[in-house]
């Protein structure tokens, strides 16, 4: 089959899930609205695994190299001469690699919230955004187009926003939607701002022709050209890496993320594996022929990547919600991430970064879908969130037992487990490129080992919890979802990545060096045991512990105030300094008027009086100020 | 000639009809059903529209006072249909009303006005279609009569409006006195860049701003929003903005050229400002009406910043998100008009709880919320993205970052309003509202519109086509 003939179908069929269900869903298909959004969604699944069998190992190739495809492509719009705005698919390693992570990803969700979800009111419109979110995320990620990565980000951004809000009826759940909403929007101020200036720049909004204009002719204009002393170039890419990293969650911009976790558990698991956080990752891959022309940029993203991957994981350490330990440690996966794209090159060996940071992001999918998806078994049983409601539900819940053990070691990087490989891969690189960050991400993965064994140990060892909950695991639709992304999670590591994904199309040979994994698996093991010592049996050692770092845990546990500076930030000094004062000119001069005016008596006289209150007058004079003003202004300040 | 005549005032001249139609009748003192009158207005506009489309020519009369073409035809056109979709939305207004014909008559010659002004060649002949366009719009803000609020209004409009064609009427005498012509073509050669032509363009430019409520000449405006009739709100902010709008671009583009680095600098200034203030004020309002006016104003800021662009696309920009806010803005104030006629109810507080009552009216009015907010995949979000394309065309980053900002600020109080919609519980929400087939069409028409013009790219194109 050729790619144009079908690739359209991938993305479409869960917009018209979405269309289906979000307008017939409540009245014709209440029950029957989960078995279409997943079957359409199946349908896409298997079409984005073709595609990418087909483009593996039948024709993606020409000669070594892995070729951009372009599958689908059309003019949607010519804005002027030389910028137009096409809508297309194009298909090369890394859109290949996300086809299949988010349909497949989101296909586990899918099955796993027919038993989740069930008897809920509002099933048929989730499932109609769960539909639009895999849609806006499938429609990202083989874009051709800057602008048409621009629309379909936004597009997650309002589909997050309609699923984190999703239980409308709680006010931290708007309260959080809201957050999420206008934090990733002003990120992406960034990201718009960016797109103007390589636009301007590249004279194009076409990647492909961005990035040729910019490789060769333009980028004397692009680099010479600068602003406080920095090229435009990179000024353009940080910008975009702002609007990158808004969406991924990175430090500063993280706040967001904690609290999306008022969303139903599933689209955690959602957003958290395959859509909207790794969207940020991707940009900058989808962009990296650019990053790497300005070494500027790529120091912002390693440093940001590391800061982030550091922080959260002291964060995760100490919070007692499992699902906000699960998002800081999305948070410091995806700084992961980040700072391998970082350090990385572009081609041949110095670009393992890049391969290691895809390879992360493929492993990662599946071992936190399982994480997110066992979570939601848990607070399905347990009905709560808190550890301390928890302990010795091994004999309740031995699927999820497994299945989340075995995510454990996914993430903590213990061979010969997915996540192994994949975290090896990002030291290896950062070991060849800056010594610093390897020594900061090597203690970070041991921190990653400790907290996600504190999680898995609270949970499922610790003290017997008494429960009097009458069901179970929950039915065949929950169960095999853990059961596939465990076997993903044990296996997906095997997968020789360097051979499908690299920097510049080109097979990267395995890296794997059994005398380097020595520190990490070590650092790994660690913090396993350090966290079995602590939490298998119920104790007061962590509590000892706590006590006697004090201060600095009290830091950890408040996720160092962050949240609380913006507040300050926010209400403290923007609110009082302008929204204050803008509020009181409106409240005294403007609402004073009409007040004024209401409270007179009908009659007459005070009619007049209340119009010539002086006021229309006071109008003309600011009139006429602004004129004497840009008069001034014009004719001799700024000639 | 005669035919000449016809076909290129053709727009003006069905206007012109209708007002005599209605003028007969209302003298006639004959007993006529206000449902026929106003059916019989809405075709004959229709048919305007449709005409509008068809036969274009581009012609010069009374000797070159009077220009048009293929994309002037097209402005007409947007403001007809604008001015259609409000008649639509004020049926449920109007069919009692003992003044519907006057209604007409004013909203009608104001129209009328628009047309000529767009259509000017001419400082004089745009002064006399300003005025026309302007003092009717004064009677109109007086229309709901036995209210207080609507009288002044109306006062203050008058008064605001004649200090602002006073000073406008000097610029334009200043300028004569300089050049010593006021045609469009002359002027654009002989108006350079001396000290007392930049004096008569700062009047000049005060005029426009205080049309479009840009700062610091918008104070009028939300008392006069608040206080008129809703109908006559929507019209002063997407109807009567939009016809100045589309002047400006073409007599800033093509009439002062020589001035151009000045009025790039001062549209830069005034689009900041307001944008800052539109946005700061639109956060605490509590009234739908004023919220909206200060909201408009704020999107006034973003159309200047496609005006700086000075390029065919700032042009065609401009025109295209006049189109998207035409369907957006009159989609939001036809739910609030309909909801203001039956209930009265205005303020933000009252519309909690509104998705339980009136779910379809509250999607209505969240799409078009969307589309102000510039939230894909509504038109809203296309425009403001050509704007800001546009205007970066001048490589002024430092503008087109206000502007992005302000958008994040913009969204969070739209998303305010959708919040205590479909969020907040409300123990008295307004009832059930049935809307009436004349309104229903209007508002499906608009969303219609905010959906196709951004999805397709046609509207834009067609646009950009004729530009160039």
């Amino acid at each position: 089959m050729n790619y144009s003939s079908y690739i359209a179908l991938i993305p479409l069929l869960p917009l018209a899930g979405f269309i289906l269900l979000g307008i017939f869903g409540r009245k014709y298909f209440k029950s029957s609205s989960g078995i279409i959004g997943t079957g359409l969604l199946l349908v896409s699944t298997v079409l984005s695994l073709y595609t990418a069998y087909k483009y593996f190992f039948v024709d993606g190739k020409a000669g070594d190299t892995y070729q951009t495809i372009t599958a689908l492509k059309f003019t949607w719009l010519s804005f002027s001469e030389n910028v137009s705005i096409d809508m297309g698919i194009i298909l090369d390693p890394i859109s290949v690699m996300m086809l299949v992570v988010v349909t497949f990803v989101s296909l586990m969700v899918h099955v796993f919230s027919l038993g989740y979800m069930k008897g809920e009111e509002r099933f048929a419109t989730y499932y109609a955004f769960l539909s639009l979110f895999t849609f806006s995320m499938l429609g990202l990620v083989v874009s051709s187009n800057l602008f048409q990565v621009y629309i379909f980000w936004e597009l997650v951004g309002v589909s997050s926003y309609l699923l984190i809000g999703y239980y409308y009826d709680k006010p931290s759940a708007v309260a959080a939607s809201k957050k999420a909403f206008v934090v990733t929007r002003f990120a992406d101020l960034g990201f718009l701002i960016g797109i103007l200036i390589l636009a301007f720049y590249g004279k194009s909004l076409d990647i492909k022709t961005l990035m040729e204009n910019l490789q060769s002719s333009e980028l004397a204009a692009i680099s010479a050209a600068s602003f406080v002393g920095i090229s435009a170039l990179t000024w353009g890419l940080t910008l975009i890496f702002i609007g990158g990293a808004g969406k991924s969650a990175m430090f500063p911009l993280h706040i967001w993320l904690p609290d999306a976790m008022e969303g139903p558990t599933p689209v955690s698991a959602l957003i958290h594996a395959a859509t909207m956080v790794v969207a940020g990752v991707y940009l900058v891959a989808r962009l990296f022929p650019l990053f790497a022309l300005t070494h500027a940029a790529l120091s912002i993203v390693t440093f940001v990547g590391i800061v982030s991957a550091f922080l959260a994981a002291i964060i995760a350490c100490t919070q007692t919600d499992i699902k906000r330990v699960l998002a800081y440690s999305t948070m410091s996966q995806i700084g992961y991430m980040m700072f391998a794209l970082g350090i990385s090159g572009y081609g041949g060996e110095s670009g393992l970064g890049y391969t290691a940071s895809m390879f992360h992001l493929f492993t990662h999918a599946f071992f936190k879908s399982l994480l997110f998806l066992g979570a939601g078994v848990v607070i399905h049983f347990i009905h709560s969130n808190e550890i301390k409601d928890m302990g010795g539900l091994r004999k309740y819940l031995p699927i999820t037992n497994l299945s989340f053990l075995i995510a454990c070691f996914a993430i903590a990087g213990i061979p010969p487990f997915a996540g192994f490989f994949s975290k090896e891969e990002i030291l290896l690189a950062s070991y060849h490129s800056n010594k610093m960050v390897f020594a900061v991400a090597l203690l970070t993965s041991g921190l990653t080992a400790f907290y996600m064994f504190r999680l898995y140990f609270s949970i499922f060892w610790n003290k017997n919890t008494v429960v009097n909950s009458h069901h179970g695991e929950g039915p065949v639709s929950m169960k095999l979802p853990l059961v596939i992304l465990a076997f993903c999670s044990i296996f997906a590591g095997l997968i020789p990545f360097g051979e499908f994904v690299s920097s510049d199309g080109k097979a990267l040979d395995s890296h794997f060096d059994p005398l380097f994994s020595i520190a990490p698996v070590l650092f790994g093991v660690v913090g396993i045991l350090l966290a079995m010592w602590m939490y298998k049996k119920e104790s007061n050692k962590p509590k000892q512990i706590s006590n006697s770092l004090g201060g600095l845990y009290k830091v950890a546990y408040k996720k160092f105030y962050i949240d609380e500076i913006y507040v300050f930030i926010t209400k403290k000094i923007i609110f009082n300094l302008i929204g204050r004062p803008a509020a009181w000119i409106d409240k005294n001069i403007v609402d004073g008027l009409m007040n004024g005016i209401a409270n007179t008596t009908a009659a007459v006289s005070n009619w007049i009086k209340g119009v010539q209150s002086g006021k229309v007058q006071s109008y003309a004079i600011y009139f006429f100020g602004g004129i004497v003003a840009l008069a001034i202004v014009f004719l001799y300040l700024w000639k | 000639m005669v035919n000449d005549f016809l076909i290129l005032m053709k727009q003006e001249l069905v206007i012109t009809l209708i007002i005599f139609v209605l003028l007969f009748v209302k003298l006639s003192n004959k007993d006529t059903k206000n449902e026929t009158l106003i059916n019989f207005v809405n075709i004959l506009l229709a048919l305007n529209l449709v005409s509008g489309f068809f036969m274009i020519r581009e012609g010069n009369l009374f000797g070159d006072m009077f220009h048009t073409d293929e994309l002037l035809t097209l402005e007409k056109n947007l403001l007809n249909l604008g001015t259609l979709i409000i008649s639509l939305q004020s049926y449920n207004w109007l069919k009692d009303h003992k003044h519907m014909p006057e209604f007409y008559i004013l909203m009608l010659s104001t129209l009328l006005g628009m047309f000529f002004m767009i259509s000017s060649n001419n400082l004089l002949m745009f002064y006399l279609a300003l005025e026309l366009s302007t003092i009717p719009l004064a009677a109109l803000a007086n229309f709901d009569l036995e209210k207080r609020r609507s009288s002044e209004a109306a006062f203050k409009m008058i008064v605001s409006s004649a200090f602002s064609s006073g000073l406008l009427l000097f610029g334009i005498s200043l300028v004569y006195g300089a050049t010593g012509t006021l045609n469009f073509a002359a002027l654009s050669t002989s108006f350079t860049s001396t000290p007392l032509n930049i004096f008569a363009f700062v009047l000049l430019i005060a005029g426009f701003g205080f049309k479009i409520s840009a700062v610091p000449f918008h104070l009028w405006t939300a008392d006069v929003y608040e206080g008129s009739p809703v109908p006559v709100t929507s019209y002063l902010s997407v109807i009567s903005k939009g016809a100045i709008l589309f002047v400006l671009v073409s007599v800033l583009y093509k009439v002062f050229t020589p001035l151009n680095e000045s009025w790039y600098n001062m549209l830069f200034i005034i689009s900041v400002l307001t944008m800052i203030i539109g946005n700061l004020f639109a956060l605490r309002q509590q009234n739908m009406k004023r919220f909206l006016a200060f909201s408009s104003i704020a999107q006034v800021g973003f159309i200047l910043i496609g005006i700086t662009g000075q390029s065919a696309e700032g042009s065609a920009s401009v025109i295209y998100f006049v189109l998207v806010y035409i369907f957006s803005n009159l989609a939001a104030f036809g739910v609030i008009n309909l909801i203001s006629a039956t209930t009265g109810k205005e303020n933000i507080n009252d519309y909690k709880g509104f998705y339980k009552t009136n779910p379809r009216l509250s999607w209505v009015l969240a799409i078009a919320l969307f589309s102000l907010g510039g939230i894909p995949p509504t038109a809203g979000f296309f425009g403001k993205f050509f704007l800001l394309l546009a205007g970066a065309g001048r490589g002024n980053y430092l503008l087109i970052s206000i502007a992005a900002l302000n958008m994040v600020i913009s969204l969070y109080y739209y998303l305010r309003i959708i919040k205590a919609m479909f969020m907040d519980a409300n123990e008295n929400p307004i009832e059930d509202v049935k809307a009436g087939w004349s309104p229903k069409l209007a508002m499906i028409i608009c969303v219609t519109g905010i959906i196709i013009t951004g999805l397709a790219s046609g509207a834009y194109q067609y646009i950009y086509s004729l530009v160039k």
